[in-house]
């Protein structure tokens, strides 16, 4: 059984994060780390090899992104993933969800026939959740997203999610995308043996040529979409902000709320 | 002019109120056409209920075929009524569900997407949030239909009618869209709140609540506020999920947000940071939240809330 997880290198979320000059996340000037959201896509792969115990199982992760992206991939190898593959190419800078899509497919397709597509909720930096559905548009397989648990028997899936308006059971058969949320269950750390070990795990770069890919298909000028600005929000201005001693607090507030006309 | 397509998102035939928004968005760009996929018995009442909010066309998808399952033959709906009225836009609830259909449409119809606008002029530029809303981003699809997320508040809804033609559509479904299924739903229960992210006013707390979230509702009540909690109260098994503000929770930009016991990390401050008028109640003068607020109380929550509530009842009459 093949299980791919699709890991983003995205910017600290509690460093400054930025936009460059022309428009486009600033991904090498701030400190970057494994998605903490794709942690959980890597955590419900590795459960599912280890429930899978007599079955020959291969995790392999997979990342998009700058040089320093391969960081992600390294993570997931020490977490227990069994290999990796990083796709980077100067042409991809820049992609949107489309593009990316379009490159995690054919990367995908290269590292072999998947029976789990697995990925996060949403990356931590653009956010949009959308990636696990155009793979799994691109690729011509179901798609049973936001699990907060996932349980498999054979190559059938169960999750369950809580959705807008009602709390579902989704069920699908392999193959498949899976998308799991930060509810599915703490990820483990990387052991100091894991950590070790992945040193020796094949870890290989792909060039869009090697995936049939070509560079104006990708990137920036191919976005479908063209932001037009980016501007900081600007500060909120210094509130009030009082200390309650025997009920003054309270008091206050409500003054607060009443020349605000919320009461 | 050209349609606008509008997904009409509804609970069993009872339309949402931002898919009312979503017409009044469509009026900036072109005729805003409602899609409505649901069943047959409750597609009069529900285009009669849009025609009242402009939609001067509904088309009617009978939901046998699409009922059951996930996001992919929704997407394949949209995809032949688009293919049929090369609309201008195409405009979807930014929900989760409808977030994914975008994506799957996207690619099938080559196009661009845009998704969690909470802004979109005549011209079709989006106005997005970003970052955990430290961020305002513009931006225009460039290819084929632009297709745009809406997040609820973006716009007022707009009563008037319009020409509200009633149009059938047969839709075909493909097997293959048919993989994902949804084996059992458990409705939620009605709080008899508002809801979280359409509301004006959402009260919420976190670990500072101790687990007694009584003042929290009692002061949400008052104010005819939703309930909101950070991820710390979720954990803790204090709230369902459905009730966590922040960045793998809600997003809410409502007109008031009072913040309870909560420290405001960056990713609770990404689910309501972009909120009119933010208001917070901890003991801890140093809690970042206190940095986001327009009105701050050092105080301890179990006895400012509940002398609010009073006050504000007792104000009320
Ligand atoms: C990938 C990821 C996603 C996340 N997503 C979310 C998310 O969507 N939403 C979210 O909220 N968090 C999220 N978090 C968690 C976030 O980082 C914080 O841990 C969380 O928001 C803390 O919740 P809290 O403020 O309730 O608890 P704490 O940080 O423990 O703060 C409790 C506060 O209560 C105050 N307090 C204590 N007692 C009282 C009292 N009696 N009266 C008044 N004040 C009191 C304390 O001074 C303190 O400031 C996420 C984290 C990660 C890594
Ligand atoms: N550049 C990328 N490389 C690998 N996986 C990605 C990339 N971008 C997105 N993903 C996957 O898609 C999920 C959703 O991302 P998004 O649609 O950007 O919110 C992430 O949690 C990842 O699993």
């Amino acid at each position: 059984m093949n299980i791919v997880v699709c890991v983003k290198y995205v910017p600290d979320a509690t460093a400054d994060r930025r936009f460059e000059s022309d428009n486009t996340v600033d991904r090498e000037g701030v400190d970057g780390l494994l998605s903490e959201l794709d942690e959980y896509a890597v955590e419900q792969a590795l459960q599912m090899k280890e429930k899978r115990a007599d079955e020959e199982v291969t995790v392999t992760a997979v990342t998009i992104g700058p040089e320093k992206a391969v960081d992600a991939v390294r993570k997931a190898l020490q977490m227990g993933a069994d290999a990796g593959v990083h796709v980077s190419d100067e042409a991809v800078a820049g992609s949107d969800a489309v593009a990316t899509s379009l490159v995690l497919a054919k990367a995908i397709e290269k590292i072999g026939q998947p029976d789990v597509v697995m990925c996060g909720m949403a990356s931590t930096d653009a956010g949009m959740s959308v990636v696990p559905a155009m793979l799994a548009e691109r690729l011509g397989l179901p798609q049973v997203t936001m699990a907060a648990v996932v349980e498999s028997q054979g190559d059938q899936v169960r999750i369950k999610r809580d959705g807008d308006t009602a709390t579902e059971v989704i069920g699908g058969r392999m193959p498949m995308v899976l998308s799991v949320t930060d509810q599915s269950g703490e990820a483990r750390y990387p052991s100091f043996k894991g950590i070790m070990a992945a040193k020796k795990k094949p870890l290989e770069t792909y060039s869009l040529g090697d995936l049939g890919v070509d560079a104006d298909q990708v990137g920036l000028s191919a976005a479908w979409t063209a932001v037009e600005e980016t501007a900081a929000r600007p500060p909120r201005t210094a509130g009030e902000i009082v200390k309650d001693e025997d009920g003054s607090g309270a008091t206050a507030l409500v003054e607060f709320l009443a020349s605000k006309k919320f009461i | 002019m050209s349609e606008v397509l509008v997904l009409v998102d509804h609970v069993d035939g009872a339309v949402r109120k931002p898919s009312y928004e979503l017409l009044a968005i469509a009026k900036r760009l072109g005729e805003p056409a409602a899609v409505f996929i649901g069943g047959a018995d409750k597609a009069a009442a529900a285009a009669e209920s849009l025609k009242g909010y402009g939609a001067d066309k509904v088309y009617v998808v009978d939901d046998a075929e699409v009922k059951g399952y996930l996001v992919a033959p929704k997407a394949e709906v949209l995809q032949q009524i688009a293919e049929k009225a090369s609309p201008a836009a195409i405009l979807i609830p930014s929900s989760a569900e409808g977030k994914e259909i975008a994506a799957r449409l996207a690619i099938k119809l080559e196009s661009g997407l845009i998704t969690d606008a909470v802004d979109v002029d005549a011209n079709g530029v989006t106005t997005q949030s970003v970052f955990a809303g430290n961020f305002t981003v513009t931006a225009k699809v460039t290819k084929g239909t632009p297709i745009i997320t809406v997040k609820p508040n973006a716009a007022s809804p707009e009563e008037g009618a319009g020409a509200g033609a009633v149009q059938e559509f047969a839709a075909t479904v493909s097997d293959a869209a048919k993989g994902a299924q949804i084996v059992a739903a458990q409705p939620r229960q009605s709080t008899g709140r508002p809801e979280l992210t359409e509301a004006a006013i959402v009260v919420s707390g976190g670990r500072g609540t101790g687990g007694d979230f009584d003042s929290v509702e009692g002061l949400a009540d008052a104010l005819g506020a939703a309930v909101g909690a950070s991820r710390a109260a979720v954990d803790s098994g204090w709230k369902p999920h459905t009730f966590q503000v922040g960045q793998t929770g809600k997003v809410v930009s409502p007109q008031l947000y009072i913040a309870n016991g909560i420290s405001g990390a960056i990713q609770h401050r990404a689910g309501m940071q972009t909120s009119k008028t933010i208001v917070a109640v901890n003991k801890d003068e140093e809690a970042p939240i206190f940095e986001l607020v327009d009105f701050g109380v050092v105080g301890d929550l179990h006895t400012v809330l509940p002398a609010v509530t009073a006050e504000v009842e007792k104000r009320k009459g």
